[in-house]
């Protein structure tokens, strides 16, 4: 065991992973000498050669579309695209292509691709570093998304979705990187890409949230357990699919719930997870479904961005107003 | 602010002489079927001629068929090839059966010759995921999206090179339209980048549905569009099979030996409408355009050469056209007589473990799909 902040956590993930199995890639926009940006793959590329990790031509389209050729002579390619945002270059080979593979032959072939890539808030960073764009992706039939709010999740995650034989967009949060450690087991482990997690146990009112608002939401449960208030708190782990039951089980004993994210509040997870109580879980339900999410706007530049995110007081206040109701 | 000097740099010269190493398409036969290149065309046996003039005369004969049967309402999207024939022949040919193929939607007729059966490429048409099983052969589906096979070609030409395979290449078609593309560019570079074993074929048949070449980009060429990624590339007359052939063998034959990927533009025509779904050609462009593309049709010059050296006649192909409709009637019943897909097969291959909320739409298709 060793205390590892998220960021090393998944390093040590793909560490895992490529040594355990020699199809696996690495690859992207300065993954390999330089360990990328964040310095996510630091030191693989020495450890397993310009073979296995190695550098791309700067083309995020490229990147993904050299993915599925890979993945069609047998590798099992982990490309990184630097930012969510970037990905705007690369939706056909994400929404057009790898995660429709299996349907077009038939069930015969796999896409077994893990992309990874930063996203979320909180860092000051320039324009379209941050955005939180999974409200785009997971309604692509075929594709995972899933994003770890802990670094041990991020290591069983990483090494799980890399296991999957489906394309699974990975999404690591960035403010998250650094600011979190836990206990690492060495070697390997899994944690399933499609459970959701009891992040903290509670009977008055269930939180629901995932990556970085689950801290959020944790700091909320602690203040208002001072006040004997016991809050549930539900990271959803994996975006696509939704883990409805874990939810449902939890509004069953608390009949009153907050749905939390992130990014704007059209469509998307959060609406998702409203739709989906409303549809299953209504007559548990003692008050309104609580949403806190971020306004639909473009994602802000850095002046506003701390009072654009929605943090713990937006989501205290949320549950308050639905724990008075 | 600096003078201005307009001397310095002769950019209306550099504009001038930049196609020049693309100015001479390469060719063996003509279209009046004047051999121009007498070496080359020696190094093929009869045979070979004979085999090249079936394959033009099969892939024609394919593209009445299907018209009839598009007329009959039995196909589904299905792009025309008719005057493509000897780009498409030649090419494929020149590949072994190691080779990737990554199509395009007008490239069917490769992807059967490359090892798929035409009951795949009717099913496809059709509607039905089970004609893109294609097993073990190194086929992969017909792109709808323009370009994006680029990318994909140039990752399996990666694969191909990271497994070590002395003799393989990843071939991949565009038109002239895609390359436009970002992702033709990026496919490009990507291979060069990596050396990887790539050939790109491009096949110019002048339209992208009605956007004629010339509106596509103002470079003399398309084939010149690789030298920015430095892959050396040539111009073949997409209507002399010979050329073609030779052409993509040894842009093989380059690729496979480690030298990184190859171009190929080929110049040749879409004598049809783009689909079969009501195009119609006379609405942006004259007779008098599409003439002397008729003219240079590829099957009239094989046949005049081949019926020149004694090796041809009318009869012998009209014998050949019927014994090849009949076999893609034969193909269509078989594809007609395959269940069709139902929501419940496509749900099932959407994950290789179905979701819990996937699952629950099989339940809900099952009982509807079995009343």
């Amino acid at each position: 065991m060793a205390k590892l902040t998220y960021i090393k956590a998944i390093t040590d993930g793909l560490d895992v992973v490529l040594g355990e199995d020699p199809k696996t890639l690495i690859f992207g926009e300065d993954v390999g000498k330089n360990g990328g940006v964040f310095r996510t793959t630091e030191g693989l590329q020495d450890k397993y050669g310009e073979d296995r990790v190695f550098d791309t031509p700067l083309a995020e389209s490229g990147i993904l579309g050299l993915s599925i050729g890979l993945a069609a002579t047998g590798w099992r390619p982990i490309p990184e695209i630097q930012f969510m945002g970037f990905t705007f270059e690369a939706v056909d080979s994400l929404g057009g292509q790898m995660s429709r593979e299996r349907f077009r032959f038939s069930g015969k072939r796999s896409m077994p691709i893990t992309v990874r890539t930063p996203f979320g808030g909180g860092t000051h960073t320039a324009e379209m570093h941050a955005d939180n764009l999974e409200n785009y992706y997971v309604g692509t039939p075929g594709l995972r998304v899933v994003t770890p709010a802990n670094p041990y999740d991020a290591k069983g995650m990483i090494i799980s979705a890399v296991e999957n034989n489906d394309p699974v967009l990975f999404l690591e949060n960035l403010k998250l990187y650094r600011s979190m450690k836990d206990e690492i087991p060495e070697g390997k482990y899994t944690v399933p890409l499609d459970t959701a997690k009891v992040a903290r146990e509670g009977t008055d009112i269930t939180i629901v949230a995932y990556s970085a608002e689950v801290n959020e939401s944790l700091k909320v449960a602690d203040k208002l357990a001072k006040e004997n208030i016991s809050a549930e708190v539900i990271d959803l782990r994996s975006l696509s699919p939704i883990d409805t039951d874990t939810i449902f089980k939890s509004v069953e004993k608390t009949h009153k719930v907050v749905v939390v994210q992130e990014a704007q509040k059209m469509a998307g997870v959060g609406a998702q997870v409203t739709a989906e109580i409303a549809e299953h879980a209504i007559m548990n339900l003692d008050a309104p479904i609580g949403r806190v999410a971020a306004p639909d706007s473009v994602y802000p530049w850095a002046q506003v961005e701390n009072d654009w995110i929605p943090n713990a007081d937006d989501i205290e206040e949320k549950a308050r107003e639905i724990l008075n109701y | 602010m600096a003078k201005k000097t307009g001397q310095a740099i002769d950019f209306a010269s550099i504009k001038a002489t930049m196609s020049d190493p693309y100015k001479k398409t390469f060719q063996i036969v003509d279209k009046d079927a004047k051999i121009v290149n007498q070496k080359l065309f020696d190094t093929f046996s009869d045979d070979q001629l004979v085999d090249f003039m079936k394959k033009m005369v099969w892939e024609r004969a394919l593209h009445e068929q299907t018209m009839n049967f598009s007329r009959q309402g039995r196909l589904g999207f299905y792009a025309p090839t008719y005057g493509e024939e000897a780009s498409e022949m030649g090419s494929v040919t020149a590949f072994k059966d190691q080779d990737f193929l990554f199509p395009a939607y007008r490239d069917l007729p490769q992807l059967i010759q490359h090892g798929a059966s035409v009951t795949q490429g009717f099913l496809w048409s059709k509607g039905n995921a089970v004609g893109d099983d294609y097993g073990d052969q190194r086929n992969w589906f017909p792109q709808i999206i323009i370009g994006a096979q680029y990318v994909e070609a140039a990752g399996a030409a990666l694969g191909i090179k990271k497994n070590g395979e002395k003799d393989a290449v990843s071939f991949v078609y565009t038109g002239d339209g895609g390359t436009s593309q970002g992702d033709f560019y990026e496919g490009v570079n990507f291979a060069s980048s990596f050396q990887a074993p790539a050939v790109f074929m491009v096949q110019n048949n002048g339209w992208a549905i009605s956007v004629p070449r010339k509106k596509q980009t103002a470079a003399e060429t398309l084939a010149q569009k690789a030298v920015a990624s430095g892959v050396p590339s040539i111009q073949v007359d997409g209507m002399d099979i010979l050329a073609v052939h030779i052409a993509t063998q040894e842009a093989r034959e380059f690729a496979a030996a480690g030298n990184g990927p190859v171009l190929v533009e080929t110049l040749t025509y879409r004598f049809g409408a783009h689909s079969s779904a009501g195009d119609d050609p006379s609405r942006y462009r004259t007779k008098e355009e599409e003439k002397p593309w008729f003219d240079a049709d590829p099957l009239i010059r094989m046949r005049k050469i081949l019926t020149d050296k004694g090796l041809w006649s009318q009869d012998q192909e009209d014998k050949l056209v019927e014994e090849y409709k009949d076999s893609f009637k034969a193909s269509m019943k078989e594809a007609e007589n395959t269940p069709t897909q139902s929501v419940v097969d496509m749900l099932k291959t959407t994950f290789e473990e179905p979701t819990p909320q996937i699952k629950a739409d099989i339940a809900r298709f099952e009982a509807k799909e079995s009343k």
